[in-house]
């Protein structure tokens, strides 16, 4: 499994869409993506990549495309 | 760079009185002009006022607009498809809820701010968190109430959540201690509601006479003081049992509204609220609303420059306190500091136009 089909699980699996629905999300863009859905987006990610993200990275991750930026941060590579 | 950005880019108790004054003036008043043109019932109520945004005022100067105006008006200063969340909170009276309006530019600079704020008391590391309320509260999402929002605000410091009450507001102890087992030897996060915590925990704890035992603790609360002060609890007690029940903890109470979230008031070491860059206080007298000296009681007026896509940079609230200083807490942080009284007696302020006439 490449990273990039790690990430996209972690959005179809957090918020009950399609990998098509998840590449253009953003957030507020669905209802299950609401700030309740992004503690858990982001609890997510950290368990599936090991990492643990600083507050200011939580509050930023704000799309599924800003996700991968930010984790480039944390030495982890998406593609 | 605008304020707000360069506001981020300083530590969040650093500003003094002029400086302070300098930026809090132009900015809410940038804001005042922004929300008068963007708002029609905002526009409305400065009019009857005779309140000229494009002159430059001093904050003291500033209009404000009683805190219920949210509970019977939609106030909002940008295009409804702007709107990603709504706050609501039920506030004293109960029945009418206040609606805050939110865009995802001011839901983001509210965590931006509270961010900043927070980790000025924590430092950076996100910290094992015990959540001292239940997790109901996120899961029924029709309920999300400033409560919930409270919740889910906090746990960005937080990692590994642990919510210590069951669906029935009982104290799970097995979950709780092996959350503590887990993390004995690291710094512990607590955030609960201020009666809740002293309801559920605390009470349950001295029943059974079992301590946390928590070696370095920071506990986080907010919300009312009202049914504590029925049970003669002031803040000397709440801390002390709390390091009585749980162990070496830091307590550190912590207000603000629905209405301006974000922009919060943290209790320092020295028992004093303070405000940050991003806020200000004035207490006011009750009958004319000139601004109270220090020391002198008076209702209580809140800014803040958080609120871009709904007109409450400047609110009359219905608490009571006294400022009791500025720039000189023994703390060290900048900016003034105050206590709240409580809320008014038979609080019912009408719409302004009804009961303030500028001079």
């Amino acid at each position: 499994m490449t990273t990039l089909e790690k990430y996209t699980q972690v959005f179809t699996d957090t918020f009950g869409i399609t990998d098509e629905e998840a590449k253009n999300l953003k957030f507020q863009d669905i209802k299950a993506w609401d700030s309740v859905g992004h503690m858990g987006l982001i609890s997510a990610i950290e368990e599936a990549f090991d990492i643990m993200m600083e507050t200011d990275d939580i509050i930023d991750l704000s799309s599924f495309e800003k996700g991968k930026e930010i984790l480039a941060k944390y030495d982890v590579e998406i593609k | 760079m605008s304020n707000l950005e360069q506001l981020f880019e300083i530590e969040p108790y650093s500003l003094n009185k002029e400086e302070k004054e300098k930026m809090l003036s132009e900015e809410l008043g940038r804001l005042t002009e922004f929300h008068y043109n963007n708002c029609p019932e905002y526009k409305k109520i400065l009019d009857r006022l005779g309140y000229d945004v494009t002159k430059t005022h001093t904050t003291g100067e500033l209009p404000f607009i009683p805190v219920r105006l949210f509970k019977f008006y939609d106030l909002m200063s940008c295009p409804k498809d702007d709107i990603v969340k709504t706050m609501t909170s039920s506030g004293t009276s109960g029945q009418a809820v206040s609606k805050i309006y939110l865009s995802a530019q001011n839901t983001k600079n509210q965590s931006k701010t509270l961010t900043e704020i927070i980790t000025s008391f924590i430092g950076k590391q996100r910290l094992p968190l015990l959540l001292l309320d239940t997790e109901m509260v996120k899961k029924d999402r029709s309920m999300f109430s400033a409560r919930g929002a409270g919740i889910i605000g906090f746990s960005m410091f937080g990692r590994d959540t642990v919510y210590a009450l069951d669906s029935d507001m009982n104290l799970d102890f097995e979950k709780v201690a092996a959350f503590l087992e887990k993390h004995k030897d690291e710094p512990i996060l607590m955030f609960g509601y201020t009666y809740m915590i002293w309801q559920f925990v605390v009470k349950e704890l001295k029943k059974r006479g079992v301590n946390f035992n928590i070696k370095n603790g920071i506990l986080f609360h907010i919300g009312g003081w009202k049914k504590l002060k029925d049970e003669a609890v002031d803040v000397f007690t709440y801390n002390k049992t709390i390091n009585d029940v749980m162990g070496s903890v830091k307590v550190y109470n912590y207000y603000g509204m629905a209405e301006q979230l974000g922009s919060v008031f943290v209790q320092c070491e020295h028992g004093h609220m303070h405000c940050s860059n991003y806020s200000d206080i004035i207490t006011r007298h009750p009958y004319d609303f000139t601004p109270c000296k220090f020391g002198e009681k008076g209702i209580i007026q809140l800014l803040s420059v958080l609120p871009e896509s709904y007109p409450g940079h400047s609110l009359l609230t219905e608490d009571e306190g006294v400022v009791l200083g500025e720039d000189d807490c023994p703390c060290g942080r900048k900016g003034k500091y105050f206590e709240i009284k409580g809320r008014i007696k038979n609080a019912e302020i009408r719409g302004c136009s009804d009961t303030y006439e500028r001079r």
